[in-house]
């Protein structure tokens, strides 16, 4: 590990969120305002004095709407994540290494999304709906080489990296409905959350396939909703209202990406990203797989949680599916208490800021499903996307 | 007519060749499978594109390629999907490992869902999408062929 580092040097000291629904009929704009408000208000901390912002990429709510919202002057570092999913967590490394790098004292980390079905509101992909329902019809980039025969969608071409895992490793349906079973049970004591019906194994057989081998209930579900992240340097998020989840570690790798399918497996697996983020996460914390108190992986699909497992290490490679067999995922006797506000397979779809949000609940000791005594949470974002990663301690 | 309904993509997704890649439309046309080849370490590479990742030489050549190979893995879309490939669904996709070690996503045609696996022998055949765009699919090999 080099001198330089973003080890302990800020904290997630503000959490704001909106209501999340089906379909809210609210405009992206507006839903980012409440949740940023909100985590201001949770910290402490005046808008007024936030100098740094981390923008998700797709994100609508651009640092001009910001500043004309929040009449903030100071904004002096921007940033941005990259390829969807996998800066769910990276959002969180790039404010911890903005405020290490002194361009910034107080960051502001946030991702509204209007992502129900019915929740389009223009032509282009980022805004609202879903992207794939709009897709051009001549196609120069990437997807030309896919989207011709019929794979248009996140799901379809996750199910053709899931159908992969099971060839190789014999992963079966019965563990991807551990997943989302586990899952639902958390979301059932979450009173934020839209899915909290429970739901059994044979609940989840007798969903519909839509892309073999996903079920309708492999997959996340399609949102409204917005989640806001104050994050500051650690010095000064003692004297805030709420107790610091300090960033312990954090780190990114680039690597294959779903929607570029046709070199998604160029490289071996433990070359790609999330293999390659865990090799660094962990080093740089200094603490072990078995060390994590409570983990939010990035759920957007049952079967790339199980191989997150794998890829960060907390199972042997090919493995997963037995770790997450009889409850392994479930709060609160499972082997590894995992994304207890439900994730986005039952809270929301929030690209993963949901999950960071709960990590911090965690710390703090708030969850509707509390860990014990709970000092160390890890967060990931998508798996299968240029990705990233990062450990809250206490 | 709602937003959504107003907005939705209804025509059918065709590649629209680029400077990078119009040989390789071209040959299909022609109903030929053709990929870039590095000149300076002989190895295959799909999508095209200007370097060769394994060696990072810029020389290239545009090679028949056999049009066999194995599928790798696959799904069976079962909706929802654009209103271009309603009318297919159930449809596969496959992931074809090419005898030329590079992977390459098209479909199986004619295969039914219970006749797809891992390991599957395949062979490119090539289907007219457009007056420029031909698609390159695949079908069944007899392992006798393999």
């Amino acid at each position: 590990m080099s001198e330089r580092s973003i080890r302990d040097q800020a904290a997630i000291v503000g959490i704001g969120q909106t209501p999340f629904g089906k379909r809210l009929d609210r405009s992206e704009f507006a839903m980012a305002v409440e949740a940023i408000l909100a985590a201001c208000a949770d910290a402490g901390v005046d808008p007024r004095v936030i100098d740094g912002t981390v923008r998700y990429d797709m994100e609508t709510t651009d640092e001009e709407n910001l500043l004309a919202a929040l009449g903030n002057p100071q904004l002096r570092c921007f940033l941005s994540t990259a390829w969807g999913g996998g800066g769910a967590a990276s959002a969180i490394v790039l404010a911890a290494g903005a405020i290490t790098a002194g361009l910034a004292h107080t960051v502001l980390v946030y991702r509204s999304r209007a992502r129900g079905k019915q929740s389009a509101y223009g032509r282009a992909s980022n805004l609202g709906g879903r992207y794939w329902e709009r897709l051009d019809t001549a196609l120069p980039g990437l997807n030309q080489w896919h989207v011709p025969h019929g794979l248009v969608s996140a799901f379809q071409e996750m199910a053709m990296i899931a159908m992969r895992h099971r060839i190789e490793y014999g992963t079966t349906d019965e563990h991807y409905a551990e997943v989302a079973v586990a899952f639902r049970s958390h979301a059932a004591r979450n009173p934020h959350a839209v899915m909290r019906t429970p739901m059994t194994v044979a609940d989840h057989h007798a969903s519909r396939m839509v892309s073999d081998p996903l079920r309708l209930l492999d997959c996340c579900i399609e949102t409204d909703g917005a989640v806001a992240l104050l994050v500051t340097a650690a010095e000064r998020a003692r004297d805030l209202r709420q107790r610091p989840a300090y960033v312990l570690a954090g780190a990114m790798a680039a690597g294959g990406h779903h929607i570029r399918l046709s070199t998604f497996y160029e490289r071996a697996r433990r070359d790609d990203g999330a293999p390659r983020v865990a090799r660094q996460l962990w080093a740089m914390a200094g603490i072990e797989v078995g060390d994590v108190d409570v983990a939010f992986f990035y759920d957007f699909f049952t079967p790339l949680v199980i191989m997150a497992l794998e890829d960060y290490g907390f199972a042997p490679v090919g493995e997963g599916g037995r770790f997450v067999a009889g409850g392994g995922l479930a709060w609160p006797d499972g082997r590894l208490a995992c994304n207890t506000n439900g994730g986005q397979l039952s809270e929301a779809f929030v690209h993963g800021f949901n999950n960071t949000a709960e990590a911090v609940r965690q710390i703090r000791g708030t969850s509707t499903a509390q860990v014990a005594d709970c000092e160390l949470a890890f967060v990931a974002g998508a798996n299968t996307d240029p990705t990233g990663a990062v450990i809250l301690r206490r | 007519m709602t937003l959504r309904e107003h907005i939705l993509t209804r025509g059918v997704p065709l590649p629209l060749p680029t400077a990078d890649n119009a040989a390789f439309y071209a040959a299909a046309r022609r109903g030929e499978l053709h990929l870039q080849r590095c000149t300076a370490c002989g190895r295959f590479r799909h999508y095209p594109r200007p370097l060769c990742p394994a060696c990072l030489s810029r020389e290239h050549v545009w090679e028949r390629a056999s049009g066999r190979g194995t599928v790798y893995t696959w799904t069976i879309v079962r909706g929802p999907t654009l209103p271009a490939f309603e009318a297919s669904l159930p449809y596969n996709v496959v992931d074809v490992l090419l005898d030329e070690g590079v992977h390459f996503v098209s479909q199986v045609l004619d295969c039914p869902p219970d006749a797809l696996y891992a390991g599957l022998p395949v062979e490119a055949v090539f289907v007219p999408a457009s007056d420029d765009i031909t698609l390159v699919k695949f079908r069944r090999r007899p392992p006798a062929a393999a």
